[in-house]
């Protein structure tokens, strides 16, 4: 048989891979952690982290992924940042194809591509987005200091990001499909309380228009299907977020109806070898924690899959 | 250190630094509170080392410096702005990979 150049290949580098990328940096597997872009994943746009334990006075997202990606990094964790094209993961030997045409191979895949905001597909959203339609309150909140702006969406994320906007503009509109929020207890008290913040009900947003200086205008469709007009210079649309799946081979791997990877409870796949971990896992809680949680629970699944073999390495009696 | 190919520039440079200059230049629009634009910053040391003596890259804080990000319609970061012969060649915003950077810059050279 092919012998594969790694005992494990990490597909993504947020706490899922990163915590992945750890234990078996520190558990002397050959492993590599691939990332297209930076290490840190989605919370590198998250403002505030107020509930990673051990964080007693919080933390920003982007500090907490810097310690992350630091402490794998204490292991040696070999990392690799690259765009990968395509994978094949049915064999004993998984390869991993990338952008560049090298062929990667490995006995065990972890897969923590993680998830993106999920789009409104609506007219003028793809047109004027950086010039008014953002998916990132964190990175673009302060251009639109003084400014009227409009959030979709009623989770935590839309309220949160809808809190984080107040320190900027001047009036924030909360858009919401639903006639109530799905956001925790905390953060509802905190947006209703908060004088900046207004709320549009059973709302949806039809339309983005504007002119070549960006955003201008929204057009409005409430419940009773009356169309209104609502004049921002900003939309923020945080409805959810949809699998990074793309480069997943979906014909070898079961996902549920919105794409996201099945996994039993030891975060495997239905392919023997596979497993799945953080945001692109299809369950109900998306938190940084679980993310961190399932990465270290796949790793040690994929080390009980090598049959706990010696390590290629010699021992190392210097640290 | 590769960082020392990047140059930093604020709004009274912008013109002869990046519109007068003969090479093509990528300017990074990013700002200190932005995660994703410290996320990228490696990837852009990495490519200034890279493209070193064809294309002149270029980081400028939009915090320090509002005029320019307002002159080009920018709402978000990061933006990078890829000028050839003082004329916008194309952009990108959001952290992206290397090899989408890569491509832009090709467009120039």
């Amino acid at each position: 048989m092919q012998q594969a150049q790694y005992q494990l290949i990490i597909v993504g580098g947020g706490p899922a891979g990163l915590t992945a990328g750890l234990y078996a940096a520190r558990g002397r597997l050959k492993v590599l952690l691939i990332e297209k872009g930076a290490t840190g994943g989605q919370v590198l746009v998250t403002d505030w982290v107020d509930n990673y334990p051990g964080f007693v006075d919080g933390v920003t997202g982007f500090d907490l992924m810097d310690k992350m990606t630091a402490h794998a990094d204490r292991f040696g964790l070999e990392k690799k940042y690259a765009t990968i094209s395509s994978l094949d993961l049915k064999d004993n030997v998984k390869t991993v194809t990338l952008e560049n045409g090298e062929v990667l191979s490995a006995e065990t895949i972890i897969l923590c591509t993680g998830a993106k905001p999920r789009k409104l597909d609506i007219p003028g959203e793809f047109e004027f987005s950086g010039r008014g339609v953002s998916y990132c309150a964190t990175c673009d909140g302060p251009f639109y200091r003084n400014q009227e702006i409009a959030v979709v969406g009623g989770g935590n994320t839309a309220i949160q990001d809808a809190l984080h906007l107040t320190k900027f503009a001047s009036k924030v509109t909360v858009i919401h499909r639903r006639g109530e929020l799905r956001a925790t207890k905390i953060l509802q008290e905190k947006a209703f309380c908060n004088e900046k913040i207004d709320f549009l009900w059973n709302t949806q947003v039809k339309k983005i228009i504007g002119s070549k200086s960006g955003v201008e205008e929204l057009l409005l469709r409430h419940y009773n299907d009356d169309e209104s007009t609502l004049k921002v210079t900003g939309i923020f649309i945080l409805i959810g977020i949809v699998p990074n799946n793309e480069i997943l081979p979906l014909d070898q791997l079961e996902t549920d109806e919105t794409g996201f990877i099945v996994t039993d409870q030891e975060m495997a796949t239905t392919l023997p070898g596979v497993y799945a971990a953080g945001d692109l896992r299809s369950k109900r809680s998306r938190q940084i924690i679980n993310a961190a949680g399932e990465g270290a629970v796949a790793e040690l699944s994929a080390e009980h899959y090598l049959g706990n073999q010696a390590p290629d390495q010699p021992l190392n009696c210097s640290e | 250190m590769a960082s020392d190919n990047v140059m930093h520039i604020s709004d009274s440079e912008f013109d002869s630094k990046v519109i007068g200059n003969p090479l093509p230049c990528l300017v990074d629009f990013w700002a200190p509170w932005c995660g994703p634009c410290k996320a990228i910053g490696p990837v852009i040391d990495e490519l200034a080392a890279e493209f070193d003596g064809k294309v002149v890259i270029v980081k400028m804080n939009v915090d320090d410096n509002p005029a320019t990000p307002g002159k080009f319609g920018i709402r978000a970061i990061p933006t990078l702005i890829l000028f050839k012969g003082g004329e916008v060649v194309d952009q990108i915003t959001g952290a992206v990979g290397k090899s989408q950077l890569q491509d832009l810059i090709n467009k120039a050279i």
